[in-house]
C-alpha cells in the first residue's frame, strides 16, 4: 500500500476538482429509419432508450466504487439530418423531441447529435434540420446540436456559413441561452464525447462508450511545484500530469464498457474548464508566467500546453480521439472571465489562440445587435483556420438581445456567466452575401 | 474477492481506530496494511481491506459512512485498482 499515491489521487479528486467530464454513449440511428418521420421518431426513442438504459446507473456505481465524480453521462448519436433525408422543417422536430424524451427516460445530461453535415453541400434534410434548429432548441431541453460547415478535404461551405449566421440569430430572437445548446464546426470529429458538438459519425460502430477526461486544475497545482524553472520542466510536468488523468480516463472508460457490454471507444483528454476557481485553463497559462490570459504569449503558452496534454495523454490511453487538447471557452472558465472583463482578453487574441487550441471560439457573448453577416464572417474565419491547418475549430457565439459591451449575462450552472465583448463594427456583408463555397487548401490533395 | 481503500481523516479522539476497525469486522472486511499518522492535530488513517464480495461494496461504503458521522472523522472507500491505474503502466 502506497499512502503518497493514495493522498496524491485523492488530493487531485478533492482539492483539484479531477474528474470524468463525461462519461458518453455513442448510438447509430443509421437503422432507426421508418415509413414517416413518426414511425422513425418510435423508433428512435426505442433503441436509445433500449441500450442506453442502464447507463446512469452503472456510471453512478462507479464513482461510487472509485470515488471518481463522472460530472455528466450523455448520449451522442448519429447525425439527425441522415436518417431524416425527406422530412421537411415541421417534420424534423418530431424527431428532436423524440431525442429530447428519450434522453429525459434514461436520466442523461444530455444528448448530442441534433447535427448536419454540409461541408459540401446541403441534402434536403439537412437544411429542413438547420431551419428547424431555432424552435428544436427552445423546445426542448436536452437536445444539443452541430453543423460541421467546412473541413480540410471539402473547403468551406459558404452558403452554410451565411445560413449559420442568420440562424444564430434567429435563436436569439426565441431565447437569450439557446445558442448555448449549438456549434458550427470546421473539420468536426465523429467520436467527440463534448457538448454541443458530440455526434456519433456514420463509421463508428452500432454502440460505443466515449469517456472525456478534464483536470485543468490539476495541471495547475503540479505546475505550482515547478515556479521559475525553463520552459521544457513545464511541459514535462504537463505530460506527467496529462499521463496520470488519461489513466483514470482510460480506467473509468474501459470499466463503464465493460459494465454495459458495449465496445469502448476512445479517450477524449481534453482540459475542460469550470466556472469554479481552481478548475480553469486561463490559470494554467497563468501560472506559466502570464499575468492575465490574453497577453503577449497567451497563443505561444497555449499551444505548448495543448501538445504537452496530448503526448502525455497518448500513451496513457488504448485509443485516444475526440477532441483532445486544451477548451478554452469564455464563460464557463473563470480566470477567462477575468480577463475578458479586465479588457486583457480581446475576441482578436480568442481567435488568435484557437489556432493553437483543441477547438475554436467557445461560449462568447457578443452583443445582440451583431449583423448575421458579421456572425457568418467570424464563422468563416474560423473554419479558415481549421481548414487550412488540418484541425478542428467551432465557433458558439452568444449574441444576447438588449445587452451592449461590457454587460454580464448569466448562463447558469456549468455554462457560467461572461461579459458582452465588442466585435468589429465595419461590415463583412459582401463578402458572405457572395455565397458560394470555399474550395479545399492545396495540401489536401495528398492521392 | 475485491480489494479497498479505506482513508480516514480528521480531529484526533480517542477510539477512531477502533471504532472503524469494528464496523469493517462487521462488514466482513479482513485489513490488511494499515498506516497511520498525525499531521499537527489532524488525524489520518489508509486501510488496505479485503471483502469476499464484490456486492458487499456499498453496504461498507454505507455503515462507514455513518461511523465516519459518529466520530466526526471523514471516511473515503475507493477500490484498489483506481490508485494502480493512475500510477502504474
Amino acid at each position: 500500500m502506497d499512502t503518497k499515491q493514495i493522498r496524491e489521487t485523492i488530493q487531485m479528486v478533492a482539492e483539484d476538482h479531477l474528474d470524468i467530464r463525461t462519461v458518453t454513449m455513442g448510438i447509430s440511428l443509421l437503422d432507426t429509419v421508418g415509413a414517416d418521420v413518426n414511425d422513425t421518431a418510435e423508433r428512435v426513442y426505442q433503441k436509445i432508450t433500449k441500450y442506453a438504459q442502464n447507463l446512469v446507473a452503472v456510471a453512478q456505481q462507479i464513482e461510487r466504487e472509485y470515488g471518481i465524480p463522472i460530472t455528466n453521462k450523455r448520449i451522442s448519436v448519429t447525425p439527425i439530418s441522415l436518417i431524416a433525408g425527406s422530412a421537411n422543417e415541421d417534420e424534423i422536430l418530431v424527431l428532436a423531441h423524440a431525442l429530447d424524451r428519450a434522453a429525459k427516460e434514461v436520466g442523461v445530461d444530455f444528448i448530442g447529435g441534433y447535427s448536419a453535415l454540409v461541408q459540401k453541400g446541403f441534402s434536403h434534410g439537412d437544411l429542413a434540420l438547420i431551419k428547424s434548429l431555432p424552435r428544436a432548441l427552445t423546445e426542448t431541453d436536452l437536445v444539443m446540436s452541430s453543423v460541421n460547415i467546412g473541413s480540410s478535404k471539402a473547403g468551406i461551405n459558404l452558403d452554410a456559413v451565411k445560413l449559420m449566421g442568420e440562424t444564430i440569430k434567429n435563436i436569439t430572437d426565441k431565447s437569450d441561452t439557446a445558442n448555448a445548446k449549438m456549434v458550427v464546426f470546421a473539420n468536426a470529429v465523429e467520436d467527440n464525447p463534448f457538448m454541443a458538438g458530440a455526434f456519433h459519425g456514420v463509421s463508428e460502430p452500432d454502440v460505443v462508450i466515449n469517456v472525456g477526461v478534464s483536470g485543468p486544475g490539476v495541471v495547475k497545482r503540479a505546475l505550482t511545484q515547478v515556479k521559475g524553472q525553463p520552459i521544457d520542466v513545464v511541459t514535462e510536468t504537463i505530460k506527467q500530469t496529462a499521463f496520470k488523468i488519461t489513466r483514470v480516463g482510460q480506467f473509468v472508460g474501459s470499466l463503464a464498457a465493460q459494465r454495459l457490454q458495449v465496445p469502448f471507444g476512445i479517450v477524449d483528454l481534453s482540459l475542460a474548464p469550470t466556472p469554479a476557481r481552481g478548475d480553469s485553463v486561463a490559470e494554467i497559462l497563468e501560472e506559466i508566467g502570464l499575468e492575465q490570459v490574453g497577453t503577449h504569449g497567451t497563443t505561444a503558452t497555449l499551444m505548448l500546453l495543448n501538445d504537452a496534454v496530448k503526448k502525455g495523454g497518448v500513451m496513457a490511453s488504448q485509443q485516444v480521439g475526440g477532441l483532445s487538447g486544451a477548451f478554452i471557452p469564455v464563460s464557463e472558465d473563470a480566470g477567462m472571465i477575468d480577463a475578458a472583463v479586465a479588457g486583457t482578453l480581446s475576441l482578436a487574441k480568442l481567435e488568435a489562440m484557437t489556432s493553437v487550441c483543441s477547438v475554436g471560439l467557445d461560449m462568447i457573448a457578443v452583443p445582440g445587435d451583431t449583423p448575421a453577416t458579421t456572425i457568418s464572417a467570424i464563422i468563416a474565419d474560423e473554419a479558415a483556420i481549421g481548414v487550412q491547418n488540418n484541425k478542428t475549430t467551432a465557433v458558439r457565439l452568444l449574441p444576447t438581445n438588449g445587452t451592449k459591451v461590457g454587460d454580464m449575462v448569466d448562463y447558469g450552472g456549468l455554462l457560467g456567466i461572461a461579459p458582452v465583448m465588442p466585435v468589429i463594427e465595419k461590415s463583412s456583408a459582401d463578402f458572405i452575401n457572395r455565397g458560394g463555397h470555399i474550395p479545399a487548401p492545396i495540401h489536401s490533395f495528398k492521392n | 474477492m475485491i480489494k479497498a481503500v479505506v482513508t480516514v481523516v480528521g480531529k484526533d479522539k480517542a477510539g477512531i481506530v477502533a471504532g472503524v476497525a469494528q464496523t469493517l469486522a462487521q462488514e466482513g472486511a479482513n485489513i490488511l496494511d494499515m498506516a497511520q499518522t498525525i499531521m499537527d492535530t489532524t488525524f489520518t488513517m489508509s486501510m488496505l481491506v479485503a471483502l469476499p464480495q464484490a456486492n458487499d461494496f456499498n453496504a461498507m461504503q454505507q455503515a462507514l459512512e455513518t461511523t465516519g458521522q459518529q466520530l466526526g472523522v471523514t471516511i473515503h472507500v475507493q477500490r484498489e485498482e483506481i490508485f494502480d491505474a493512475m500510477a502504474r503502466v
